[in-house]
């Protein structure tokens, strides 16, 4: 089976406190570290089981600027096979029906059977999977937490649902997946599997490679624009409890033996 | 203005509370515009909720048959694109079947897409203004679309408040025989039901709640010590469970347990919409965590700015002596 899984690099939000920078136009990038977006992890992960049992091969795509090869470089050190990159100063500013058209133009270039993404990424959308499913009109199914490779025509998958109960489906091949967390347990990626990949070449595919019209992409083409960042006021929050760690421990004690919290 | 459709979430005969708060979403783009629900699946129990549909808005469209009798998204957007008009500006919510049918929902009908709408501003002309949340509700994004020629849009439930269902007496339209073609390539086969584990988290008072500021599977120790301590149950956020250190049946939000505890201790959790989609019943919530603009202090009673792994045992020590 020859799986092609969308990955994206976003800000590491476990490594980074998100903040709005000083004139609203974008997060402060400033020192930012960033990673492969985590439910693409899972997706690649998902990618290489099925792979190494059925066989056939993984490709991982990104669109994005150069620093996106680093997290395409990753993917690879974890076993996919191949990468490519896909970037055009076209590309930038494309809302997610943008994306979702460039990676179609480049799903059309090869032979996939089954295609994954994650089901979510930084803005929290959710929408690339289902959106690129529509324009391949090929079958979609999303939140996927477990894949049966059932023959070469369809697969079983299980999608999460509300209450952590799972919706089970057959689906017909090719097809497009979103892959949610907790699907599997994505392989540790060392230093010494980076070096091995760092010299393969990756190749990087523009909107004239793709044939994509650059007024229909990018900024450009962006029906979904972004206006400003803020962070919102959203009445009186927490009391944060101030003073030392044993006055505040002193505080939390009392507030919870006043509200039952202690027994 | 176009007529704007909102698709009723409905299970054994009952709409969904997102129903009635994106009614209020509709209002909120514009209250005169026409309103139609859309309520669609099989069986006796439909009519129920066409009943409760026809309360809140002018016009409800039925849409009953076997193929719907299991709401998948893959048979029911190829349904939609048959029988809704050009222009329809159409709310669904942001829940997993709406997050499984709207973005190709929006390419078949060739609009664009708003997901996960949390506030609508103003319709000025064609353009309508929303507000998104980013990184996690880290920060919040201003949005702007123009919707002249349709829009689908996912509306976050809880976001909005529900508007009361004031009798609008809507008149119920059978629409199934337009259904059309519903072939595709996805078959619905059953639903597994999660797991028992073997502590209810939903029946406690008290819940100590780790997150991944936990960092480490050692480190959950200093929260099963704390709820020894002050006798509480020990729950989690999603990450604790996909890093397969706790159970499912511990997992608090949308996709874990709905839990209604007195007092809710989150612990190095950021305070995600689908984590919080889990606290029913206004627990009292403390949280503890190392960045002063988490989220979670937003909604929190009572907030401490401090690193998990060196207050917590601090806290139950001095607890323990009491
Ligand atoms: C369809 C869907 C369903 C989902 N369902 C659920 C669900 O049911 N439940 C759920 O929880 N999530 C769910 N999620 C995931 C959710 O979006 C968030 O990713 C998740 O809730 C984040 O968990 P967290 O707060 O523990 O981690 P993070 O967001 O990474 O937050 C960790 C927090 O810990 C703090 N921290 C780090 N180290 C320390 C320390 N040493 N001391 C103090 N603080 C520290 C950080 O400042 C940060 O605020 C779902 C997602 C999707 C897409
Ligand atoms: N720039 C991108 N390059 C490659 N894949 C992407 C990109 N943006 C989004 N995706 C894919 O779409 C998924 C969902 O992202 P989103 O719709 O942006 O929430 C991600 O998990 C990726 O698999």
């Amino acid at each position: 089976m020859d799986i092609l899984v969308c990955v994206k690099r976003v800000p590491d939000t476990a490594e980074n406190e998100i903040e709005v920078n000083s004139d609203g136009t974008d997060i402060e990038r400033d020192d930012l570290v960033y990673s492969v977006n985590e439910w693409d992890n899972y997706a690649v992960e998902e990618a290489l089981q099925i792979r190494d049992k059925v066989g056939g091969s993984v490709t991982v795509i990104s669109v994005g600027d150069e620093e996106s090869e680093e997290v395409l470089r990753r993917e690879m050190a974890m076993g996919a096979d191949g990468g490519i990159l896909l970037s055009d100063d076209a590309f930038e500013g494309s809302d997610g029906r943008g994306v979702a058209a460039i990676l179609k133009a480049a799903v059309e270039k090869g032979n996939y059977d089954l295609i994954l993404t994650g089901a979510m990424a930084d803005d929290g959308a959710a929408q690339v999977g289902g959106m690129l499913a529509a324009m391949l009109d090929r079958p979609f199914a999303s939140l996927v937490n477990h894949i049966e490779v059932v023959d070469d025509k369809k697969l079983k998958v299980g999608r999460e649902i509300e209450g952590g109960n799972q919706e089970m489906n057959e689906i017909d091949l090719p097809c497009v997946l979103s892959i949610q967390t907790g699907i599997n347990e994505p392989r540790y990626v060392g230093i010494r599997g980076i070096r091995k990949v760092a010299s393969l070449e990756i190749p990087v595919q523009g909107a004239g490679d793709l044939g994509i019209d650059p007024s229909t992409v990018g900024e450009a083409g962006a029906k979904v624009r972004r206006l400003e960042y803020f962070v919102p006021d959203l009445g009186e929050g927490a009391e944060i409890l101030e003073g030392s760690t044993e006055e505040v421990i002193e505080k939390l004690i009392e507030i919870l033996k006043a509200q039952g919290g202690i027994k | 203005m176009a007529e704007i459709f909102v698709y009723i979430p409905h299970k054994d005969g009952v709409a969904d509370d997102a129903a009635l708060e994106m009614v209020a979403a509709a209002r909120k783009i514009d209250a005169e515009a026409p309103l139609t629900a859309l309520v669609v699946g099989d069986g006796a129990d439909l009519d129920k909720v066409c009943e409760q549909a026809a309360a809140a808005c002018a016009k409800v469209w039925k849409v009953s048959g076997e193929a719907f009798a299991y709401p998948n998204a893959e048979v029911i957007r190829k349904m939609l694109v048959n029988i809704l008009p050009d222009k329809a500006v159409v709310l669904v919510a942001h829940d997993t079947f709406g997050m499984d049918l709207s973005p190709g929902l929006s390419i078949k009908l060739d609009v664009p897409f708003l997901s996960d709408v949390v506030d609508i501003e103003a319709l000025e002309g064609s353009s309508l203004k929303i507000v998104r949340q980013e990184y996690g509700g880290a920060v919040s994004t201003r949005v702007s679309c123009d919707i002249g020629d349709g829009v689908v849009i996912n509306v976050r439930p809880g976001a909005f408040k529900a508007e009361d269902a004031a009798g609008a007496a809507g008149e119920v339209v059978d629409k199934s025989a337009e259904a059309g073609d519903l072939s595709c390539g996805r078959r619905f086969l059953e639903v597994v039901e999660a797991e028992v584990g073997d502590v209810d988290i939903t029946k406690a008072d008290v819940l100590v709640s780790i997150g991944r500021g936990i960092e480490d599977e050692e480190n959950i120790e200093i929260a099963e010590e704390l709820a020894e301590a002050i006798g509480a149950v020990v729950s989690c956020s999603r990450p604790i469970v996909d890093a397969k250190w706790m159970e499912k049946s511990r997992q608090v939000g949308t996709s874990g347990q709905t839990v209604k505890p007195k007092v809710y201790m989150a612990l190095g959790i950021s305070g995600s919409f689908q984590h919080l989609g889990g606290l029913k019943g206004s627990p009292f919530i403390i949280a503890v965590n190392k960045n002063p603009k988490a989220p979670i202090f937003q909604v929190a009673d009572v907030g401490v700015v401090d690193d998990i792994l060196e207050f917590v045992p601090e806290l139950t020590e001095k607890i323990q002596e009491m």
